[in-house]
């Protein structure tokens, strides 16, 4: 993009084939418009239907996320991690909480390791299932949405045995989880297991053999690799292009190393490589939870640091040590050494990134948030220059952004 | 002057008959996509939602006719009259029965048979494209004016395939008149086969009927070729800048045109109102049958076993069942049977041929822009000629008729 483009300004006339003049065409697409999923406005350079020019402006959902942070205790942070991107809210929680550990120097158990693996993973089947019903929608295949919205359900019931909460979970905090499973709660996630994967199938069936959706996909959007990786395009998006890169495989946290899985890719770069990329991930993501599922250790479910994890109620009420430590956390909040930490993971959309500074009191003193949406909405301008506006429907659809994880 | 005063009553009942079956057919099309999608569509208005088409219209009356102050206001205001105009004349000419007697009073079902009905309702729906194009323009909004680029363009090449596919069974049946094409279609092969253009003789013409069928759904700007409104792109396409009874104009001009898709195919390739079988095998029993095992269904589930644990249900499904049986009854009362049962076969027929294009849009993606014409110039174009061709040979191969 070597110029931006200024809406409402008239373009010059250029003298067209036949003799007469033309003159290309600004289309603002947004903030409010049905498929920028939220308030992306896209600013359109338009030749007829042929995209010229296309430019993302974001900035339409600031909410001042990562500012907030800095007034709020560490623990209380955590609620505000799950409306960066609430699709992936336990991403985002599992991100911020490893970072916080990474700077106190505590370790979650066993139990409440595995658990995070477990849900994390139902996180990205829940984030594909809104991607690939939204998709299907933008592309005119009305149905998969409401198929897809549909067995998202399942999981949104799970995370509200979980946590209470069907989105904004909070479900994990520093030192381990906030509460030790449910009555049935893995009796649940091995339902849905066992109920997920045909549904895979089904979507397939119908997207897949149906020659109109390989039509708008297979060929669309496709951007060099290089300038992929030197927007900071992460995730499926680069996975699609042929780059095996994802920070489970690469840089386990969370035990991740302990899971057997595969990391799909293809190499056509295209909408359609991203769709099968996306499938094939939900798929590896039932192997890991159903790994996570019997291996599932038995023990605490906080860690044994009585300065940062809260003490059990009845400790509390019959230990003087306990309601002392207590009091502390409750009134003061967690003291974290000063020092700085950027801890990854692989969230549905890509590559993750908390980066914490703390001062050495009880609230962050930065939260920097690299949220793979941002990276990845880099790429709407050489991904849509040259096609069609459906084509653009077709490639930010693929890009899989969120909003609020774009604009923090 | 009795002419008059029975095309005054006629008049009267296909308009009313018309609109009502306009607002239920977005009803149906509502439920129909609903349970394709596992929904349960409109529910609150009436039982199973039957009142919502009257909420809906009462809502659209009432609501301001807001006038965006940059249009182009003499067209931004013809516009929908035109679109609805033409979407709802083209009925005048479909017959929906044979010739009745009704109170000594001999007349055909339907409005007018006029000789060149084929080429009338050709004309008109050509004309409708001004309504949608006029619309894009004149709104002064650049996504209307490409909904409305795209719909001229779509509608034109989408022209083509469907006229030469109508020719092809003109040219067996050798009439241009309505009445006529359907009245050449009726009797049967080995006493079984009807003869419908689809399975007519010399050459069936079954590629004819597919092909204008998907040429339908291009010129009706449904799903998957409803580029002109296509939300996702377009926002509301040509009808953005419309609101209350502007938007319900284009609305209803768009079911009226799948009413008279759907009407056009019944007539000329599936026989109008001719049945599947021959009477002499019970075909006058099909609607008997259909709506006693309804009723039936209903009463059962209604009474013996009732399925769902509403309250109000206990009493709308048996109340439903015995009107459905009352109604299968009706078919057999010799008085009425002369015209209802032709009339049965015209609107179950058009009525299959309209839940296809409601499963489709519960089924398909959207075209881009160039597929869409690659896909009628390049090959629905070709098809057509090809079977116009074949069918030409073929007609005149055969023994010349007397």
């Amino acid at each position: 993009m070597s110029e931006t483009i200024t809406p409402g300004a008239t373009l010059e006339p250029v003298a067209s084939q036949d003799g007469g003049t033309t003159r290309k065409m600004t289309l603002n697409m947004g903030p409010q418009h049905p498929s920028t999923h939220g308030v992306l406005r896209v600013l359109l350079e338009l030749d007829g239907e042929t995209v010229v020019k296309a430019q993302p402006e974001i900035g339409y959902l600031h909410t001042g996320i990562e500012k907030q942070c800095e007034t709020k205790t560490y623990q209380q942070a955590i609620t505000l991690t799950d409306r960066v991107d609430y699709l992936a809210n336990l991403s985002n929680n599992l991100c911020y909480c490893l970072a916080v550990e990474k700077l106190l120097g505590i370790e979650a158990p066993p139990r409440a390791v595995w658990t995070r693996v477990l849900l994390t993973e139902l996180t990205r089947i829940n984030s594909h299932l809104v991607w690939l019903g939204t998709h299907a929608l933008d592309l005119g295949a009305m149905s998969m949405f409401f198929y897809a919205t549909r067995d998202r359900e399942e999981v949104l019931k799970i995370f509200e045995m979980f946590s209470g909460q069907r989105l904004m979970t909070s479900y994990f905090r520093i030192g381990g989880l906030a509460l030790d499973h449910p009555r049935g709660g893995l009796a649940a996630v091995k339902k849905f297991l066992e109920f997920f994967p045909p549904k895979i199938d089904e979507y397939e069936t119908l997207l897949d053999n149906n020659p109109i959706w390989k039509n708008r996909t297979i060929g669309v959007g496709v951007m060099p690799v290089e300038q992929m990786l030197a927007m900071g395009l992460t995730g499926p998006m680069i996975r699609a292009a042929g780059i095996p890169w994802d920070a489970r495989k690469d840089e386990p946290y969370s035990g991740y190393q302990n899971f057997e899985f595969d990391v799909p890719t293809r190499t056509e770069n295209d909408v359609y490589a991203r769709y099968r990329v996306r499938m094939e991930e939900m798929r590896q993501s039932v192997r890991i939870m159903t790994q996570a599922l019997e291996g599932m250790p038995e023990g605490a479910y906080q860690a044994d640091a009585p300065k940062v994890v809260l003490p059990q109620r009845e400790k509390m009420k019959t230990q003087m040590e306990a309601l002392i430590y207590h009091f502390k956390i409750v009134t003061e909040g967690v003291h974290v050494p000063p020092g700085e930490v950027y801890q990854v993971i692989e969230s549905p959309r890509g590559e993750l990134g908390y980066y914490i500074v703390s001062d050495g009191t009880s609230k962050p003193f930065r939260v920097h948030m690299r949220t793979p949406s941002f990276g990845n909405i880099q790429g709407l301008g050489p991904m849509c220059e040259g096609g069609l506006i459906a084509d653009t429907i077709a490639a930010m659809g693929s890009m899989d952004f969120v909003l609020g994880d774009t604009d923090r | 002057m009795n002419f008059f005063l029975i095309s005054l009553i006629k008049m009267g009942i296909v308009t009313a008959a018309f609109m009502t079956t306009l607002a239920y057919l977005q009803w149906i099309e509502r439920k129909v996509l609903a349970h394709i999608q596992s929904r349960l569509g409109p529910y609150r208005v009436g039982p199973h939602g039957l009142l919502q088409p009257l909420a809906d219209t009462l809502k659209l009356l009432m609501k301001e006719g807001f006038i965006p102050s940059h249009v182009n206001k003499f067209f931004y205001l013809l516009a929908p009259f035109l679109a609805v105009f033409f979407a709802l004349i083209s009925i005048c000419v479909i017959p929906f029965g044979p010739s009745v007697e009704v109170l000594g009073v001999r007349t055909d079902m339907g409005l007018a048979d006029l000789s060149i009905g084929v080429l009338f309702i050709l004309a008109i729906s050509s004309a409708g494209v001004y309504g949608i194009a006029l619309a894009g323009w004149a709104s002064n909004n650049k996504y209307s004016l490409m909904g409305g680029l795209r719909s001229s363009a779509q509608m034109i090449s989408y022209e083509l395939p469907m006229a030469i596919a109508l020719a092809s069974p003109l040219l067996i049946l050798n009439d241009l008149s309505l009445r006529t094409i359907v009245n050449e279609q009726a009797g049967f092969y080995l006493g079984v086969l009807p003869r419908w253009t689809i399975f007519q003789m010399p050459f069936p013409q079954i590629f004819s009927f597919v092909i204008f069928l998907i040429s339908g759904f291009a010129e009706t700007n449904r799903v998957p070729f409803d580029l002109p409104e296509a939300e996702n792109e377009l926002v509301a396409g040509f009808h953005t800048e419309y609101s209350s009874m502007g938007f319900a104009s284009f609305f209803m001009a768009e079911y009226a045109n799948m009413v008279t898709v759907c009407c056009m195919a019944t007539v000329l390739f599936l026989g109008g109102w001719h049945p599947l079988f021959p009477s002499t095998l019970g075909s006058d029993f099909v609607p008997v049958l259909l709506a006693l095992a309804a009723g039936a269904m209903l009463l059962y589930h209604g009474v013996a076993q009732p399925i769902s644990g509403r309250p109000w249900d206990r009493l709308t499904m048996p109340a439903a069942g015995v009107v459905f049986s009352l109604v299968g009854l009706v078919f057999l009362v010799p008085m009425l049977k002369p015209f209802l049962i032709p009339l049965f076969w015209f609107v179950s027929k058009a009525g299959f041929l309209m839940f296809t294009f409601i499963w489709v849009r519960g089924t398909l993606p959207r075209f881009r822009y160039d597929q869409l014409m690659n896909f009628t110039w390049k090959f629905l174009f070709p098809v057509a000629i090809l079977n116009l061709l074949i069918t030409a040979f073929a007609v005149a191969l055969q023994e010349p008729k007397s």
